[in-house]
């Protein structure tokens, strides 16, 4: 008999429409189905969600912390896209 | 050369920790804040699955299918709780159920305060009351603490603990302005209950020896007696307003400093069911290890249908 542990997975729920599925937290399932399964009982017990989409935790890809500064410096240097960098002239309300 | 790296890399560590940045699991992290959190966390869980236990007790016998429903859904969050934690645990590359065979091999600890006996309904008000309102006052610090997974599970914990007392404080009220016999129920599970509450808040300060790095690493913000003090000052009146008595004859009311001053703690007694002499303490333990080892086959189970819809999906 195998007493192999359920693979962990990572849980987003959607609160409602019109909102995007957010990170909730991680649990333990045997499939996808069982992880929707227990995701409802673990992170929905009072309507935080109307929509659940669970993803097994070695799928997820992420960027490296130790490598934030340069991967991110690039946005950090270019004010001009914000449009807090451009003057607008006296008597133009909106813009 | 390493050794001026570390010091460095917890040079910066710590001066995110004051800057009140949160650390997120893959962040550099002193191994010892790591260990310190996956000890705290993980006792924390096994508190909220060995919690279930003494509740679990009077679900059979709840006195009517309102506080049946209630005590269902209260435990059932408990068991929501400690598996919160434990997937916070795993976060810090812990090991899920080595961390959970510590606690049925007695080499983890859990709260104290599910080392007694659970004899009469009224002690599940006295449980919600004060068991709860003490964990509730534990638990909103550590919703601002450094480790984000952990200050995110807590602020999910804490916003469904506040119920947990409402339910325990309304069988009290309920039970105390009821037959006399009634209100000596809940006066005896005040009784039993009270010292035990405020043991649950740890040994005295200086008596604590995690406590100052803890602080200084933001995982905890407030020391055992502050919190031990504001759970005081918070209940006391509370007792009073439904004609309880609390059972510590040395309690009084300071007017200038605002605050209850209590009577001296048994600490011997804390640390005897620390120790694992506590009146439960084998049956609680017991009854976990049981859980697991008649639970395997549906681990197993699972595991079979698991393989067998993924090999039909395959077809």
């Amino acid at each position: 008999m195998s007493k192999k542990e359920w693979p962990l997975w990572e849980i987003f729920i959607r609160s409602k429409a019109g909102l995007s599925h957010k990170h909730v937290g991680s649990l333990r399932a045997a499939d996808a189905e069982m992880a929707v399964e227990n995701a409802r009982d673990v992170y929905t017990r009072r309507s935080e969600g109307i929509s659940i989409w669970a993803v097994e935790s070695k799928d997820v890809y992420a960027s490296d912390p130790t490598e934030a500064d340069s991967l991110f410096e690039p946005s950090d240097s270019k004010v001009y896209r914000h449009p807090t960098f451009y003057d607008v002239p006296d008597g133009i309300s909106h813009m | 050369m390493k050794d001026i790296n570390i010091s460095e890399l917890e040079r910066k560590f710590q001066e995110k920790i004051d800057k009140d940045i949160k650390i997120e699991p893959k962040d550099w992290m002193p191994d010892d804040y790591r260990q310190t959190l996956i000890r705290q966390i993980s006792q924390h869980a096994h508190s909220e699955i060995v919690g279930m236990l003494p509740e679990g007790n009077w679900i059979t016998r709840a006195p009517n299918l309102r506080r049946k429903a209630v005590l269902l859904a209260k435990v059932q969050d408990e068991a929501g709780h400690g598996l919160y934690l434990y997937s916070s645990v795993e976060t810090l590359g812990a090991n899920r159920e080595e961390t959970i065979d510590d606690l049925h091999s007695g080499k983890a600890k859990y709260s104290s305060i599910f080392n007694y006996p659970t004899v009469s309904w009224a002690d599940m008000g006295a449980i919600g009351w004060l068991v709860d309102g003490a964990a509730i006052m534990n638990q909103v610090p550590l919703c601002r603490c450094s480790y984000g997974p952990y200050a995110r599970a807590m602020v999910r914990v804490c916003k469904e603990e506040s119920f947990h007392q409402r339910q325990g404080f309304e069988i009290m009220v309920q039970l105390a302005k009821g037959t006399p016999v009634q209100k000596e129920m809940a006066q005896d599970a005040l009784n039993r209950f009270w010292w035990p509450s405020l043991m649950m808040f740890g040994p005295n300060d200086a008596e604590s020896k995690h406590t100052a790095q803890s602080v200084k690493w933001k995982i905890k913000r407030h020391t055992n007696d502050e919190l031990r003090q504001m759970f005081v000052d918070a209940t006391v009146p509370q007792a009073e307003l439904i004609g309880l008595t609390i059972p510590d004859k040395d309690l009084k009311f300071n007017e200038e400093t605002g605050h209850y001053e209590s009577g001296a703690i048994n600490w011997d007694e804390f640390w005897e069911v620390v120790k694992g002499n506590g009146p439960c303490n084998k049956d609680r333990v017991d009854t976990r290890r049981k859980a697991k080892e008649d639970g395997m086959w549906v681990v197993e189970a699972a595991n079979a249908y698991a393989a067998k819809r993924a090999i039909r999906k395959s077809a």
